[in-house]
């Protein structure tokens, strides 16, 4: 991972915390040190539609765009959102999708969007504490006990804890 | 956030964080994605920061600060620019005593705008500098150095974005804040801020010399530079294209442009005969390729289909092949839709039943087009929504005329409707006009911005309230009705199929905060009446 960029795509409807999720994967790949860049666009989206949200790091990024077929990772929040954004993914590209994670251990359903960057923090060599810290960073401080929960839950899915 | 002096911004955020680090006095907009950002973040970092009622006044106020001296910044969309172009076009003959910087954030591929021009065009026409950045260092980087231009030649200058710089976020190392700008005076220099034409042809020669002296400026400046790779294939680039080249054709090289307008021609030139090929990459209008052209580099361009829609690497790869054949269409994604419990939605769904053209315009409620509802007819621009049913019904037969209606937002309304409200009591039809102000006391589209009807700043603090039916009555329009359609659905429906036999003039405004601010907007108002001396 450290030689080269590493390519996410997160997305999902409007409402379900696609842009709270890329902003908490950028600040971690941020706080490692490493170049960022992140894409979005807002707007529309945000009225339910489709939302996604682009994430690229390693030692230089140059656009801030990931190529269609070579995202290393599709984080998709909705399952009818997985179809229109699989020409994204890379072969051997890594789906992640809610049927990853068990909903009923997290304590509050509304953070499945942390639950499954669990689940891909145990793929990416970013440490724990940069997750942690940047899930406290991106969250008001009431929301940090059951994020950090559904972080913990998702990553044990994902075969780490 | 920050980490040992990296930050990792928007291009929005590194904007207004170079604007506060250069002492930027007053940053005036109106509100509009992919722009609206700059002024909130600016006003966040402690910046004098405004929303006016639109990109116009926006433009003369940032005007007005930098006759004074001050450092100004006006920030807007694309087609905010066009509203703005008036006072744009003779800021240029006027130049400015501090500085000034008009931010225009484009939105190739029409994320969230009703076309996708191309104002790099802006800078040829009104003849004021262009900077482009490519991500959000440049960004802030090229905000100070448009200030500084600003104020060395004395004129506005364009500081031209794309929603991928605006909203991408990418690592920013700012440098230390620099001393404050002198202290605004006004000096009087009357032949050069009066133009009569008599002055204003002086300015105008005055204009074009000092461009010449920028063009000659621009050969040198370190804003555009050579990256030297393989001499097999040499690109041209600026903005968004730049970085999406880069990554398409790695090991080619660059010249970078940081300044477009007006080019560095005679280093394009040099650039040009050093490399066996040389490819211009532009988002939008083939811009940089027709200057180069036209002054006589051989440059090849691409393919028409590029110029629709944003770039991205993929494409850069495909215009580095020469490969003009039609892409695979994007899978659809689920599309917008008003949200529920909406207040605009009782509004679309009795258009809709007692069978309105309706002359729409811009805001959340341009989605009445889509289904369920699929109850607009036109949207064109900001205020159009009047003007444009008031001449549908100058024109229609009677049974047809009596069913248009004009349908504008509370935000828009201010911004561009005010005007149009005054046709309509100096050119009524025969058969009279129904006009729909929906109120939801906010900006919606764009994030929930405030405007003058709300009464409340860009910060939220409380000022004065531009009150609509105050307003329509004063004009002289005689109906005038305040109603809440999700409250009383059956009230609305009578009220507005009454209007539309009667050959009136009628003013019907639909009031119910919007669902997503309705909570911000009653902490508001509780906070303000424990303040009664708030009030502006």
């Amino acid at each position: 991972m450290a030689d080269r960029v590493t390519n996410v795509v997160v997305a999902g409807l409007g409402g379900q915390g696609v842009l709270k999720a890329s902003d908490i994967l950028a600040e971690a790949a941020f706080r490692a040190g490493l170049d960022v860049k992140k894409a979005e666009v807002h707007g529309m989206s945000q009225r339910g539609g489709s939302v996604r949200s682009d994430v690229r790091f390693g030692p230089q990024v140059f656009s801030p765009m990931v190529p269609n077929g070579s995202a290393d990772f599709l984080v998709a929040l909705a399952a009818d959102q997985v179809e229109p954004n699989q020409p994204c993914l890379a072969d051997g590209g890594i789906l992640i999708s809610p049927e990853n994670v068990d909903e009923n251990l997290l304590s509050n359903r509304r953070c499945l969007n942390v639950a499954l960057l669990g689940f891909l923090s145990a793929h990416l060599e970013l440490p724990e504490s940069h997750w942690l810290a940047a899930i406290r960073s991106n969250l008001p401080s009431p929301l940090h006990e059951a994020n950090c929960q559904a972080f913990a839950v998702g990553r044990k899915m994902g075969g780490i804890g | 956030m920050n980490q040992a002096g990296r930050m990792l911004l928007s291009g929005n955020e590194a904007i207004a964080l170079a604007a506060r680090h250069a002492g930027v006095a007053l940053g005036a907009g109106y509100p509009g994605t992919p722009s609206t950002e700059i002024l909130e973040y600016f006003s966040e970092l402690g910046g004098k920061a405004q929303w006016s009622p639109n990109e116009k006044v926006a433009l003369e106020v940032a005007l007005g600060a930098a006759f004074a001296g001050a450092s100004a910044m006006a920030a807007m969309k694309h087609v905010g620019l066009n509203v703005a172009a008036d006072p744009l076009f003779t800021a240029a003959y006027t130049g400015v005593s501090g500085a000034l910087v008009v931010v225009s954030a484009d939105d190739p591929g029409l994320a969230s705008s009703q076309n996708e021009q191309d104002n790099r065009r802006y800078a040829v026409a009104a003849a004021v500098p262009m900077l482009e950045p490519s991500d959000s260092q440049e960004a802030y980087e090229l905000t100070l150095e448009a200030l500084d231009l600003s104020r060395q030649w004395g004129l506005p200058v364009l500081l031209r974005v794309t929603t991928r710089i605006c909203h991408s976020k990418s690592i920013v190392l700012p440098r230390p804040p620099r001393e404050a700008p002198p202290s605004p005076v006004f000096h009087r220099d009357v032949r050069s801020r009066v133009m009569i034409p008599a002055y204003a042809k002086l300015a105008h020669q005055k204009l074009r010399k000092k461009l010449a002296e920028i063009a000659r400026w621009c050969e040198q400046s370190p804003l555009n530079r050579v990256i030297r790779g393989d001499d097999s294939l040499g690109i041209i680039a600026s903005g968004i294209a730049y970085v999406h080249a880069r990554e398409a054709a790695p090991r080619a090289s660059f010249l970078k442009l940081g300044v477009t307008y007006p080019l560095a021609i005679e280093q394009a030139r040099a650039f040009a005969a050093g490399v066996r090929r040389c490819l211009v990459i532009e988002e939008g209008d083939p811009y940089l390729v027709d200057s180069l052209r036209a002054a006589g580099i051989a440059v090849e361009g691409q393919a028409e289909i590029f110029r629709f829609g944003e770039l991205n690497v993929g494409r850069v790869k495909r215009i580095i092949a020469g490969d003009p054949t039609d892409e695979p269409p994007m899978p659809p994604g689920k599309p917008p839709q008003l949200c529920a419990g909406c207040p605009h939605r009782k509004v679309f769904e009795t258009l809709g039943r007692l069978g309105c053209i309706v002359s729409g315009d811009i805001g959340c409620y341009t989605l009445g087009v889509l289904p369920p509802f699929e109850a607009m007819d036109t949207c064109v621009c900001m205020g159009a929504s009047i003007g444009v049913g008031l001449g549908l019904r100058h024109v229609l037969g009677g049974d047809q005329a009596r069913r248009v209606v004009s349908v504008i937002g509370d935000s828009t309304f201010v911004h561009s409707g005010i005007t149009g409200l005054v046709e309509m009591i100096y050119n009524p039809p025969a058969t009279g006009h129904v006009l729909i102000i929906l109120d939801n006391g906010t900006t919606a589209m764009t994030g929930l911005q405030e405007h003058p009807g709300t009464g409340r700043k860009l910060d939220h603090k409380a000022t004065g309230r531009v009150v609509y039916e105050d307003l329509a009555r004063a004009l002289g329009i005689t109906n005038v009705h305040v109603v809440d359609p999700t409250r009383d659905g059956e009230g609305f429906e009578r009220l507005l199929a009454s209007a539309l036999k009667r050959d009136e003039l009628t003013v019907i405004i639909t009031r119910r905060p919007c669902l997503l601010a309705a909570r911000r907007i009653s902490e508001l108002d509780k906070a303000a009446e424990n303040k009664p001396d708030h009030g502006g």
